[in-house]
């Protein structure tokens, strides 16, 4: 009996205590069962003979081959372009950072549909820079160029935004001691700021990846063949109805999941490390 | 050593104006001032890290106005020592080698100079979130003074530690100052550790230089109010000069009339610093400023007590604490404060 009676204490006194972390435990699994409870169904509940016969579909091979590396390419692009921007933005003030600043949010907030039509007035055949690309060669429409475009525009504030951040948590005194102690900026961002930052940076890098590997609306306008594997689940889905574009869909949410938890597990190792 | 000619430098909101300073090769200065002086910004213009917007520094007869901060020569310590969290401490130490491409035999003699004299040998493998409040003061300054520069910068090196530490590193930057004998600029806000390192000191408010000279100057004799506040000197009587008799000036304010040692014609404040203060029961004999008044409050402060005496005007008399026993005042009671004329400062 007395045993009880502490039990039923202990347990009342820990509820009191953790009352608020139980409230937020609740929040949290119906926010997760929202991710997760539909992509599970998918990949598991398809038809299984379906996603073996996808699986050896080499038009669906090619098309996940073909998202994975355009947006990889995007990524590595964004990365050059991008991180001396956020580095910028997050070290030096100018006239209209502000406005900047909100510009570069712009291509997440615009439908995708209408973020593919504005960059297709401009890397289009007939428009300027389309132009001076077809000149050289490279063309943007229905052509790998213009699904990097296409995913570059959608995803990049993603890694400008994360690599600002991790800029920003650097302290300038660091960079200002390793200054007085005979190190050119160069040198200073190379051996200094940037490994400090590095963990925000990668993290944004892959964001703008995973971006990339999700972008529908902008691919679609730019370029419909050679087909991303949004589009390939959008035209199966269209032509063939949902048992076709259901396997697709479940190979691709499968590749990504195994690639992006590993990476995560690869940033989390680090901060231990670190 | 290094002149400052008239610099004036803006950061943000801040700037520093009308900077005249001359730091001899070898000496210890400690830049004094609250708060939001300038002091860091001060240090950080000297390190090439800020523009100078007007006016000139030189270097050992160089002029270094526009030269960029890894040519100067100069290192910076900050308070927290800033240690590059992502490095070890070798690597911490020896970044300044590092990347001036300095060869690795070389490198590897100067770690051992410079090991032997902070003692950080045995930390070297170690990463700085590791290391202890003192231990990472001892790699900073082995990093900055490593590349052996010309002049080294602390900035408030030591209100990181706690006062029994702190009283150790006045030792231990003093041994190191008198062994390596690079000219050094410390920064700090706090009175007692300027009068404890320093060879000169600059005191600096409000972006400007408000004084310069010896310990023993700014302390009996504070060039301004403010400097005479700063100092903790206490006893600050606003008045002015109304005659003299031999050769004490006599400077009147509102209620009491204070007889001074000056060869000032006109002043507009009288100091008297209030360890210079007698505190007695019976009225004193043969000195020249007596008042008597009743003891308002009593604050102990470790060694020594401070006592508020309400003459009027108020008085304020910092006894040791031996001496406060022997009088042992009680609050209220009647008391006899003295001070000679030559402890009366005039400005």
């Amino acid at each position: 009996m007395e045993y009880w009676q502490k039990f039923a204490r202990t347990a009342g006194n820990n509820f009191k205590r953790h009352r608020l972390l139980v409230l937020f435990s609740v929040f949290s699994l119906l926010i997760l069962l929202f991710i997760l409870v539909p992509l599970f169904k998918m990949v598991f509940l398809s038809n299984k003979e379906a996603l073996w016969q996808a699986v050896r579909d080499t038009t669906v091979l090619k098309s996940i081959w073909l998202t994975l590396y355009a947006a990889l390419i995007t990524a590595a692009i964004g990365f050059v372009l991008g991180v001396p921007l956020a580095y910028i933005l997050a070290r030096h003030n100018f006239p209209l950072k502000g406005v900047v600043e909100g510009l570069i949010d712009l291509p997440i907030v615009v439908p995708h549909t209408a973020a593919g039509i504005a960059l297709l007035f401009v890397f289009g055949r007939n428009y300027l820079l389309g132009k001076w690309f077809n000149a050289i060669g490279i063309n943007f429409v229905d052509a790998l160029a213009g699904i990097i475009i296409a995913m570059l525009f959608v995803s990049v504030p993603f890694l400008i935004n994360s690599a600002k951040d991790g800029f920003r948590k650097v302290d300038v005194r660091l960079e200002n001691v390793a200054r007085t102690l005979g190190a050119s900026p160069w040198q200073v961002f190379r051996r200094v700021t940037f490994p400090l930052a590095r963990r925000s940076i990668l993290s944004g890098t892959l964001m703008m990846w995973a971006r990339g590997i999700s972008e529908f609306g902008a691919v679609i306008i730019l370029t419909y063949f050679p087909m991303v594997t949004s589009i390939l689940i959008y035209q199966r889905f269209e032509s063939y109805g949902l048992t076709q574009a259901v396997p697709v869909a479940a190979i691709l949410v499968i590749v990504c999941a195994l690639i992006f938890i590993g990476f995560r597990y690869i940033l989390q190792r680090e901060k231990k490390h670190d | 050593m290094i002149e400052l000619k008239n610099v004036q430098v803006n950061v943000a909101d801040f700037s520093l104006q009308q900077i005249n300073l001359a730091v001899a090769k070898g000496t210890y200065t400690v830049i004094l001032g609250p708060t939001g002086a300038g002091k860091t910004v001060l240090l950080e213009s000297i390190a090439g890290l800020h523009s100078i917007r007007e006016g000139e520094m030189i270097l050992d007869g160089k002029n270094v106005t526009d030269t960029v901060p890894e040519e100067r020569g100069v290192s910076i310590v900050y308070q927290d020592y800033t240690l590059f969290p992502h490095l070890t401490v070798k690597e911490n130490i020896i970044f300044g080698l590092k990347v001036r491409h300095v060869a690795q035999s070389k490198i590897i003699e100067q770690l051992e100079w410079i090991c032997g004299i902070f003692e950080v040998e045995p930390l070297l493998k170690r990463l700085p979130s590791t290391l202890s409040g003192g231990e990472r003061q001892r790699v900073a300054l082995a990093r900055a003074l490593i590349t052996g520069p010309e002049i080294l910068l602390l900035d408030e090196p030591l209100s990181a530690l706690d006062a029994e530490s702190r009283e150790e590193m006045y030792a231990q930057l003093k041994d190191i100052h008198r062994k390596l004998n690079t000219t050094t600029l410390h920064v700090t806000h706090d009175f007692e550790e300027a009068m404890s390192l320093a060879d000169n000191i600059v005191v600096i408010n409000q972006g400007k230089i408000a004084q310069i000279g010896k310990p023993s100057e700014i302390f009996y004799h504070p060039a301004s109010d403010f400097v005479a506040r700063f100092t903790m000197a206490r006893n600050i009587f606003e008045g002015k000069i109304t005659g003299q008799v031999k050769n004490e000036k006599i400077f009147k304010t509102d209620s009491i009339k204070l007889y001074a040692v000056s060869d000032k014609s006109t002043a507009q404040y009288a100091v008297i610093r209030a360890e210079m203060v007698q505190l007695t029961i019976e009225k004193p004999v043969s000195v020249p400023n007596v008042f008597r008044g009743s003891v308002k409050s009593i604050i102990d402060k470790g060694a020594n007590i401070l006592i508020t005496v309400d003459c009027p005007p108020l008085f304020e008399c910092l006894l040791p604490r031996r001496q406060f026993e022997t009088i042992s005042p009680n609050i209220g009671q009647q008391v006899y404060l003295s001070f000679p004329a030559s402890s009366v400062h005039l400005i």
